[in-house]
């Protein structure tokens, strides 16, 4: 036998073996051997998710100074502040698989990794604080609870944890968003502009519809998906119309309507053109956003240096672990440790 | 109560600084850092805030010369060092300043008692970045060097006598100092020689006597409240 066939024979014990993992519902794990194509689109997969957390902050900071009570301000802020984690956690979980995050941030600044298409929708009121929370995080969760369940081991444990912070944001937006509908005139339309605005992006972060969705039928092979675009969209949908009925908004849609025969709700065309506008880039935020992340960092890149200088020093030699060192992204913090200790 | 305007405004104006971080911070990790101590500032300013009648009431419709709040924590973030420089100048004053009221019978001494330990966790974290910035690099240290400088006028302020506040001043002072002294020693920083308070600035914020960018501070932050009169939120 020569070593080539040997080579080939081992190969496809691995895959053999890993099919059966897979099929068997059973976790894929760090050291685990998988097949390239999986551990390149889950590192995609993550890091885009990950990205998403982070520039996710920007349009709700966007409001942190401005929010019209102390108690508002607070939520606002933890929330924000609970993204921050959310991308750590990611961030940490796509390490996992051999990529590190400053390459991660590194394609994501220059544009060779999206994020999610919604974050390049402006937030021209406060109500949009509370929409996001409706809506945008409505949709992440309804997207993210079948990732509890994907085949591989890190990400589904940080989608337990992120599920259950989000489902919390989820509650409160819907909370503010009654509180405006019930309030003042002025308040209940800010409410619904702000529905109006965000509805149908919100559909759009499902993705493509099934027929034209590249990845789809791979990640469902793999367990990585566990559901289609457009069945998690149309379960969204379903969920989303009784909700607006008892908060006394309306959707921005005239086609939305029960089906007694799908049991489900029949709803309009999405306006796929603005979707592939949004993610080639020609969204009406996605400069800034991209603009603003980049600044957050090569401005902070005399902080980084300092820490990583000052952590080579008191460690004696360039490279050395040092118990506070890391806030430069190296990782030596385990980064899950440190963001429970803060929460 | 002046005593617990003067705190409760201190938390507020430093908490609404530390949240026009978000989203700009220099590493993930400082995001979440910087967001906590704001949470944990604005906690303590709705206690404080709430001793003296309603929190909203009192953030969003005082004008500027209402306000009781330090110079200090109302200068603008400025970069990541001045940032530092203004938490370890102020959460080692809040850290002081509460271990007193804690140990005595004041009617802040609950709240010293629970707030001591999150600004213990505030005065590490600038503590710990005084260091790395003082003793990082080249730049850093200038930075930081400049960013100490610029604030430390400011600093006499804190021990100014504040109605309805019972502590020892000259201990608090003395302490502060000694604190303060060791950490930029520590960081290779030079501690400023010229006066810690001006004419102008002595104990002028405490009577509602504040600086130009905290007008422009406060119109962001009533705006949207301001624009709804009578409306809940």
């Amino acid at each position: 036998m020569t070593a080539g066939t040997a080579e080939t024979a081992a190969a496809s014990t691995h895959q053999a073996r890993f099919d059966a993992s897979v099929a068997a519902d059973e976790r894929i794990e760090p050291r685990d051997w998988m097949p390239d194509d999986y551990r390149a689109s889950l590192i995609r997969q993550m890091a885009q998710h990950a990205h998403s957390e982070i520039i996710g902050m920007q349009p709700e900071a966007n409001w942190i100074t401005r929010a019209p009570s102390l108690r508002r301000k607070a939520i606002l802020m933890a929330k924000v502040q609970d993204e921050a984690g959310h991308g750590l956690y990611l961030y940490s979980a796509t390490e996992t698989l051999g990529a590190s995050r400053d390459e991660l941030l590194d394609k994501l600044h220059s544009g060779r990794q999206k994020y999610s298409s919604i974050f390049n929708y402006p937030t021209l009121s406060w109500a949009d604080v509370g929409a996001i929370g409706w809506l945008v995080d409505g949709a992440a969760i309804t997207n993210q609870v079948p990732l509890c369940r994907c085949s591989y081991g890190p990400y589904a444990r940080a989608m337990v944890r992120i599920c259950k912070e989000e489902s919390f944001h989820q509650r409160q937006g819907y909370e503010l968003l009654l509180a405006l509908s019930r309030g003042t005139p002025a308040q209940h339309e800010m409410a619904q502009d702000a529905v109006d605005r965000w509805w149908w992006p919100s559909l759009m972060m499902f993705g493509p519809p099934d027929d034209a969705s590249a990845h789809s039928a791979q990640s469902m092979a793999w367990k990585i998906k566990r559901h289609s675009n457009d069945e998690l969209r149309q379960r969204f949908v379903d969920i989303c119309v009784p909700q607006a009925e008892a908060l006394g908004l309306t959707l921005p849609d005239p086609d939305l309507r029960w089906n007694e025969e799908r049991g489900h709700h029949d709803f309009g065309a999405i306006d796929w053109d603005e979707f592939r506008q949004v993610l080639k880039g020609n969204g009406p935020c996605n400069e800034q956003r991209i603009r603003q992340r980049r600044r957050a960092h090569e401005e902070g890149s005399w902080v980084r240096e300092a820490a990583a200088a000052y952590a080579a020093k008191a460690s004696g030699g360039p490279g050395a672990p040092h118990e506070t060192a890391a806030p430069d992204g190296s990782g030596t913090v385990p980064d899950g440790a440190r963001v429970e200790a803060t929460a | 109560m002046t005593a617990a305007l003067a705190l409760g405004d201190d938390a507020l104006v430093l908490s609404h600084r530390l949240g026009e971080w978000a989203g700009h911070a220099p590493v993930l990790e400082e995001e979440v850092a910087l967001a906590n101590i704001a949470l944990d500032l604005l906690g303590q300013a709705r206690t404080l805030l709430s001793l003296v009648g309603d929190e909203d009431e009192l953030a969003y419709r005082r004008e500027e010369r209402a306000f009781r709040n330090l110079q200090l924590v109302e200068q603008p973030n400025g970069d990541f060092a001045h940032t530092i420089a203004r938490q370890l100048y102020f959460s080692t004053y809040q850290l002081l300043l509460y271990g007193q009221l804690a140990s005595g019978d004041s009617a802040f001494a609950a709240l010293a008692a629970k707030a001591v330990k999150e600004v213990a966790y505030h005065q590490d974290h600038a503590e710990q970045w005084t260091l790395r910035l003082g003793d990082g690099t080249t730049e850093s240290h200038e930075r930081m060097q400049r960013a100490c400088d610029a604030l430390w006028r400011f600093t006499g302020e804190m021990f100014h006598p504040v109605e309805g506040l019972d502590v020892d001043r000259e201990a608090l002072r003395s302490a502060w100092l000694e604190s303060v002294t060791g950490v930029l020693h520590r960081a290779t920083l030079t501690v400023p020689d010229t006066p810690d308070t001006g004419a102008w600035s002595a104990g002028a914020g405490r009577q509602g006597l504040h600086t130009e960018a905290f007008g422009r501070m406060l119109a962001e932050m009533q705006h949207l409240h301001r624009s709804h009169p009578g409306a809940s939120w």
